[in-house]
């Protein structure tokens, strides 16, 4: 791993929220695993030394953890680099759904996560650009309008300061309980995205798992380069409801990132180990005078 | 005047004698020339599109179509469109873009149709890449949404500068049955969904989802479907002459699906362009 210095950080300022706020557990993290953890594809047991190491990449299997947004950027960045962007932004309750507000303050509570994705600015490889990490333990890192306008503006943002843009999706679609203006937030993030890569901005769209419904259906799809973790789930329907309206079970690897990388839709399928390596080939070649035109 | 609930307004939405697509284009428009195909593997006839006058101004007009019989509906998936569908819907409007036509949508589906082949074919990326293109229309794209608008597979053809609605259509992120499967594991508490979705006319006015109502006749647009039709024509020529959406409609667009939702954000958004 690059650094650790952005997991300690988060641990340490979560700790004295944790005092703050006269609470007596600390919010437990999934990227923290116990001692030994199990494998969830193999069952193989491997130290939590080993787990970092490998990036959250099972040793024996090869199988790619859920990777949690302040851990994919602290792979990710250069030391010292992130600057998070509109990180107290948040959204209120559109339909009044009963339960809503209570559920989102407990999840901010236990992940330690304002919304479901974190953008920020930083250098990978030195190159300076905006990324945005979803992470699935937020409502299935699901879009309402706060998880739109992060995107769009971490697009606005990269447009006005001529960056490069990188999204790490990870997301069920767009979130039921703020009904259709989460519908909205597709319409607003691709034209977000469109507008900056019309004045030649580079967006690179990195698929994990899961990418689905509405975020497949928006900015995930519309990448000048489209990457993706081995064996992500990545598609529009959800396979229950394709076999339901079907009638029979998908075939073996439907909806993988490999079955996309088949059909056309991903460019390169990378494994996590070679993530931040790809990125900076990416960077590059399109720095010195391969950027943007103009 | 007819009250109806929310649920009562689904099936209204849904009702097979709504007029659709194909009527509209009948009864508003004249010299309608149909296109077909995306040009790059098949032709979905879910959606109809082509090139046509409205009151001597050439127009292009693209609408979800759903059948009225058993063998309509097989040809036409039940309004469900698959990526070819929309490829074709993205030709059609960069067409138009072209020649400098308007571009007038008419919304009515259950939803993207959720299929292997849709998948294979990539449901996802074809509704990404029509909003990205809508997104960037140099012509006014009004919408009109008439009968069911159902998720994503509605909102790709539905970025209009002007977004107007019929009084009992429907338009919500899923259909009530899958939010209920979704949220509470029990499709058939459809109805409640119904309630707390506020996927009405009224209430997507009220959101700012939508920009004008259309008034039906009382018991329904089926019921009396020559005043329907006067009153679409009339709305549509009056926001196809709203000066506001002719000057730049790229950008009146762009801010307009910008501020979505925003005033339900606990920090307000700075000015985007």
């Amino acid at each position: 791993m690059s650094s650790n210095r952005f997991t300690s950080r988060r641990e340490r300022l979560l700790r004295l929220k944790t005092l703050r706020e006269g609470r007596t557990t600390a919010p437990s993290r999934i990227d923290a695993p116990a001692l030994f953890e199990q494998c969830p594809n193999c069952n193989k047991a491997c130290s939590k030394k080993q787990w970092n190491t490998q990036l959250l990449v099972c040793p024996h299997c090869g199988f790619h953890r859920p990777v949690s947004a302040y851990l994919r950027l602290s792979m990710l960045l250069d030391p010292d680099t992130f600057e998070e962007l509109n990180d107290s932004l948040k959204s209120t309750n559109p339909l009044d759904f009963e339960g809503y507000p209570q559920k989102l303050e407990q999840l901010r509570r236990t992940t330690g996560l304002k919304e479901a994705v974190v953008t920020a600015k930083g250098r990978i490889g030195g190159f300076p650009c905006v990324v945005a990490v979803m992470d699935s333990r937020f409502l299935m890192g699901s879009m309402g309008v706060a998880v739109g306008e992060k995107i769009a503006r971490a697009a606005q943002t990269a447009r006005k300061a001529k960056l490069p843009l990188i999204i790490f999706c990870a997301s069920g679609g767009a979130r039921m309980q703020e009904g259709i203006l989460s519908l909205m937030q597709m319409a607003k993030t691709a034209a977000a995205i469109t507008h900056f890569q019309e004045q030649g901005g580079l967006y690179i769209s990195y698929l994990t798992h899961p990418t689905t419904g509405g975020v497949t259906a928006s900015f995930a799809s519309l990448g000048d380069i489209t990457l993706a973790e081995p064996e992500a789930l990545i598609g529009f329907a959800g396979p229950r409801v394709i076999e339901q309206t079907i009638g029979q079970t998908l075939p073996e690897g439907f909806q993988r990132s490999e079955y996309l990388l088949e059909h056309g839709f991903v460019d390169a399928v990378i494994p996590r180990s070679a993530m931040r390596d790809t990125l900076i080939q990416l960077l590059k070649l399109h720095s010195k005078g391969g950027g943007r035109r103009g | 005047m007819a009250e109806f609930t929310p649920a009562e307004k689904v099936a209204l939405a849904r009702h097979p004698g709504r007029p659709g697509t194909a009527d509209y284009i009948q009864a508003l428009f004249t010299d309608f020339f149909e296109q077909r195909g995306d040009r790059l593997s098949q032709e979905d006839a879910s959606i109809l599109g082509g090139i046509a006058l409205f009151h001597g101004r050439p127009v292009t007009v693209i609408g979800h179509r759903k059948g009225r019989s058993l063998a309509e509906n097989t040809k036409y998936n039940f309004g469900m469109p698959s990526p070819q569908g929309y490829r074709k819907a993205q030709r059609l409007m960069r067409q138009a873009e072209k020649f400098g036509r308007p571009i007038i949508t008419f919304v009515d589906t259950p939803g993207a149709y959720p299929g292997l082949e849709a998948e294979a074919g990539g449901q996802g990326e074809a509704i990404a890449r029509s909003l990205a293109v809508m997104s960037q229309l140099s012509v006014p794209l009004i919408t009109v949404i008439t009968g069911e608008g159902g998720s994503g597979g509605a909102l790709a053809l539905a970025m209009g500068n002007r977004v107007l609605m019929l009084e009992h259509a429907v338009y919500s992120v899923l259909s009530p049955e899958g939010f209920a499967s979704i949220l509470w594991k029990d499709p058939t508490r459809s109805k409640e969904a119904c309630d707390v979705m506020k996927l009405t006319a009224q209430d997507l006015l009220e959101l700012g989802v939508v920009d004008q109502i259309l008034p039906e006749p009382e018991q329904g647009a089926h019921t009396q479907p020559e005043q329907m039709f006067e009153t679409v024509d009339a709305a549509l020529q009056k926001a196809l002459g709203r000066s506001g959406i002719w000057s730049d409609p790229a950008g009146h667009r762009y801010k307009k699906f910008q501020s979505m939702g925003n005033k339900f954000l606990t920090q307000k958004p700075k000015e985007m362009l």
